[in-house]
């Protein structure tokens, strides 16, 4: 199972949990099984995150495969000037 | 069969890293080139914007029945022109946007919440008569109290912009409103305990103001709109199909009614990733049946256009005695401008990304104040807490007698360190540009009176994005290489260059297009450092794509099996003795023949870019101080980045040296300067004084390459990355030239004399 932590201010939709494990093969799966999780979390996941997996930025990313082993960080998108 | 590389290339390159002549370059010196105000279409109106003078009011009633009367007018737009958008934040460059301000930015709705505002747009049959027509239009306001400073709008009892905004990002939620749009928090370990764990704290608060992106072309734009609602917009921006999304959303328009082309541009740094005048045009150009040309005064580019913000920042940082980090903590507020969406967020998460650090926290407020909205303005958000950050650094290293750079290299982040932000680093060049610092004979120049030496690191994430490139071969073998992100730095010449390296053949039979919208899929903005990595990787795979099909045409004229061809330096070759004794065939060989083996050879990707690698650059910069007038005098500059690869070194070479310039002058004379009425007082180049060429020395730059390991070239972006260091290099040398530190920033010449005068007080005083 993945590790999935979530950065900045994501965990107020999880009530304060950061750190957990899940089962996700892709970024949409994971997104799907946050959501179900925690349903508070689902319309922030739609637009404006960034997702870490093993220290590897992506972004709009919903495809990219995720590692049984993998560490995956949600963070705010980055944009640029 | 022969693919063009997906990995870092390890063969010897023949163009990437050569400083090929820049394909704009006859141009732009000819005055050939067109700029978003050079073009002309027949029976085009001039367009121009009405504008609030007030900084905060509610509007009562505006009357457009004198300015229609005149002869001349042909159409007035106001905020009932506009649908009302609900709340929806979607992506735009830097951070997130909402359209219902977006919409209320273009055209004022229920309140003026800045002065230069717009009211109303009128489109006219020439400048005079459209002037003319503006004045007649009589706008009733109520006038309200307005809040300019961060500090003074996050007060209790301020002035509310939005009587909505509820503080979100704080639990419970704020039962009240606010000009607190949202705080926001990062940490990591357990900041207390790794105070206590420091033998020295150095805690100390800094401002910064707001500073504008420069660019010398104005926002400029024509707008055309048929009787059957088909309708092109021309305009200087940092990313075309972006506005095009913008403006059929605010419009109600289908994407495919609208096409835009983006012109040459002068200037963006961030600052042409929104919209302004661009859909304000479209109405008019809708509602006259006639093209309408719009162009910003400078004024109106200072009054009404983005720059980036002001902000407070408070920083902590605790070390043992031998230099090593246990805890660092920074608080910030960014003036978001009339409307949310200041990138602190991105200030918190760069504050202090440099560092391997246990022991962090974060924390930034987003605040409204009667501004114009802040736009992006290279590295959003990081110049700022990466300034307060960097310049308490100095301090300590101060404090700890130890050598600024063996400071930040004894808390260097590198590969495997997990980033302040949460994942762990891939390969970075924190270590190697702190290094190549230390070596530069710059810093052990010997130093004359009232000189000083600073040095500061920073740090930019950079990003990729969706992309599209498509390669066509033409029938003589040379190539156009089609591409949708607007050249701002040079990608024009590195693209080119990444093509003709991909293909193996001559940089000469590569051309650089940048596509309109209708002719190639959805490519996000140049911005963010994204378009030479993103493009590079795009066109990189298009090349593959056409390789690809080369290497079919041969196999068929050759009438043996695909897998028997192989591709090398622009030829396609029997793959070994089996596969049959054939002549090598050029791209030109082939396309010559194209017709008869299946037609045109087009290559083409649509990518989303993944793996942008972060950049992180150290500054050296040598000041001398007047100790009379209180003038700073940069005197020596040195720029030090990794840049992953570098395509084209003088393009390279030229954003580091454009980030320092531009740093110069947020750091030393660039401000906003309000009147207590709320008004701008120095909406002008005479009065908002940037550097010029004469202000600055010849900025000398250190090209350090840690490959990106993503990227087939090992690119990684530069272009934000050298706006971060200079004002808190810049701080550092000043402070070491007096003795005494500054904490404001511009350190303009009234500030560094009172701050000679405070330390002269003092010394006297000590004397005594």
């Amino acid at each position: 199972m993945a590790r999935v932590v979530l950065v900045g201010n994501l965990k107020q939709f999880t009530g304060g949990i950061a750190e957990f494990d899940l089962e996700a093969a892709t970024v949409r799966q994971l997104f799907q099984r946050l959501a179900e999780r925690y349903p508070a979390l689902g319309p922030h996941l739609e637009e404006g995150i960034a997702v870490a997996i093993d220290g590897a930025i992506h972004q709009d990313a919903w495809l990219e495969p995720i590692g049984a082993a993998s560490e995956v960080h949600l963070l705010p998108q980055i944009g640029g000037g | 069969m022969a693919e063009a590389t997906t990995a870092p290339a390890k063969r010897k390159l023949k163009w990437v890293g050569k400083r090929a002549p820049r394909p704009d370059g006859v141009d732009k010196v000819t005055g050939r080139a067109k700029f978003g105000a050079d073009l002309f279409m027949s029976g085009q109106l001039v367009g121009k914007v009405l504008r609030s003078t007030l900084p905060h009011a509610r509007i009562k009633s505006i009357d457009i029945s004198k300015a229609l009367a005149l002869p001349g007018v042909k159409a007035i737009v106001t905020r009932d022109d506009f649908q009302d958008m609900a709340s929806e934040f979607v992506p735009a460059g830097e951070m997130m946007i909402n359209y219902k301000d977006v919409v209320r930015n273009i055209m004022a709705r229920e309140k003026v919440l800045y002065e230069g505002h717009p009211v109303a747009a009128v489109a006219a049959t020439n400048a005079a008569v459209a002037r003319q027509a503006l004045k007649l239009i009589k706008v009733e306001y109520e006038v309200l109290p307005h809040v300019i400073d961060v500090d003074e709008a996050m007060k209790p009892g301020a002035p509310l912009l939005h009587e909505d905004m509820i503080t979100q990002g704080v639990e419970p939620a704020p039962t009240k409103p606010s000009n607190v749009a949202k705080r926001v928090q990062f940490a990591v370990g357990d900041i207390e305990a790794g105070f206590k764990k420091a033998d020295v704290i150095v805690e100390r608060e800094y401002h910064t103001q707001p500073v504008h992106q420069g660019y010398i072309e104005p926002h400029a734009c024509i707008a055309s709109v048929s009787e059957d609602g088909q309708a092109d917009l021309w305009v200087t921006t940092q990313g075309h199909y972006v506005v095009r999304a913008h403006c059929a959303r605010l419009l109600g328009w289908d994407i495919s009614k609208l096409r835009v082309t983006a012109s040459e541009i002068g200037g963006g740094f961030g600052g042409k990733t929104v919209v302004y005048l661009e859909p304000v045009a479209l109405a008019l150009a809708k509602k006259a049946q006639r093209p309408v040309k719009m162009v910003m005064t400078r004024e109106e580019v200072f009054r009404a256009s983005g720059p980036a913000p002001g902000a407070w920042v408070k920083v902590k940082i605790g070390a043992t005695k031998d230099g090593r980090i246990t805890a660092a903590e920074a608080t910030m507020a960014y003036q978001a401008g009339a409307f949310q969406g200041s990138p602190v967020q991105m200030g918190c998460m760069c504050a202090f990304a440099p560092y391997d650090l246990e022991n962090v926290k974060t924390v930034g407020f987003d605040v409204v104040t009667n501004r114009p909205k802040v736009a992006a303005y290279r590295a959003p958000g990081a110049p700022i807490s990466e300034y307060a950050v960097e310049c308490a650094l100095d301090e300590l290293a101060d404090q700890l007698k130890i050598d600024p750079l063996d400071l930040r290299l004894k808390n260097a982040a590198k590969e495997g360190t997990r980033a302040v932000y949460g994942p762990k680093f891939g390969p970075i060049g924190m270590v190697e540009t702190l290094e190549a610092a230390k070596n530069h004979a710059h810093y052990t120049a010997k130093l004359g009176p009232n000189q000083g030496r600073g040095v500061a690191s920073g740090f930019w994430f950079n990003i990729g994005g969706e992309t599209c490139a498509s390669i066509n071969v033409n029938e003589d073998g040379t190539v156009s290489l089609i591409i949708g992100t607007p050249d701002i730095g040079g990608s024009r010449a590195s693209h080119a260059q990444m093509t003709a390296e991909s293909l193996g053949i001559d940089l000469s039979k590569v051309r650089t297009i940048i596509a309109d919208t209708s002719m190639l899929g959805y490519t996000f903005l140049t911005g963010g450092s994204r378009a030479t990595f993103a493009g590079g990787m795009a066109a990189n795979q298009a090349a593959g794509d056409v390789i690809k099909q080369l290497c079919s045409r041969a196999a068929k004229i050759w009438e043996i099996p695909e897998d028997a061809v192989a591709y090398e330096d622009g030829f396609v070759k029997p793959a070994g003795a089996n596969a049959g004794k054939f002549p090598a065939l050029s791209i030109a060989d082939i396309a010559k023949k194209a017709g008869k083996t299946g037609g045109p050879i087009v290559g083409h990707a649509q990518i989303n870019a993944q793996g942008a690698g972060p950049s992180l650059g150290t500054h050296i910069v040598d000041v001398e101080v007047d100790k009379e007038t209180g003038r700073v005098s940069v005197l020596r500059y040195t720029v030090i980045q990794d840049a992953g690869k570098a395509v084209h070194p003088s393009y390279v070479e030229g954003q580091f040296q454009g980030g320092a310039v531009q740093g110069i002058g947020w750091a030393l004379s660039e401000e906003y300067i309000y009147g207590a009425d709320g008004r701008m007082q120095n909406a002008g180049f005479l009065d908002y004084r940037m550097p010029v060429a004469s202000d600055v020395p010849m900025i000398d730059t250190v090209i350090v390459e840690v490959p990106n390991p993503r990227h087939p070239y090992g690119v990684r972006g530069i272009g934000e990355t050298p706006i971060v260091p200079p004002m808190a290099a810049i701080a550092n040398a000043i402070g070491h030239a007096l003795g005494t530190r500054l904490y404001e920033l511009p350190m303009s010449p009234p500030k560094v004399l009172k701050a000679i005068g405070q330390n002269e007080a003092k010394g006297q005083g000590r004397g005594h």
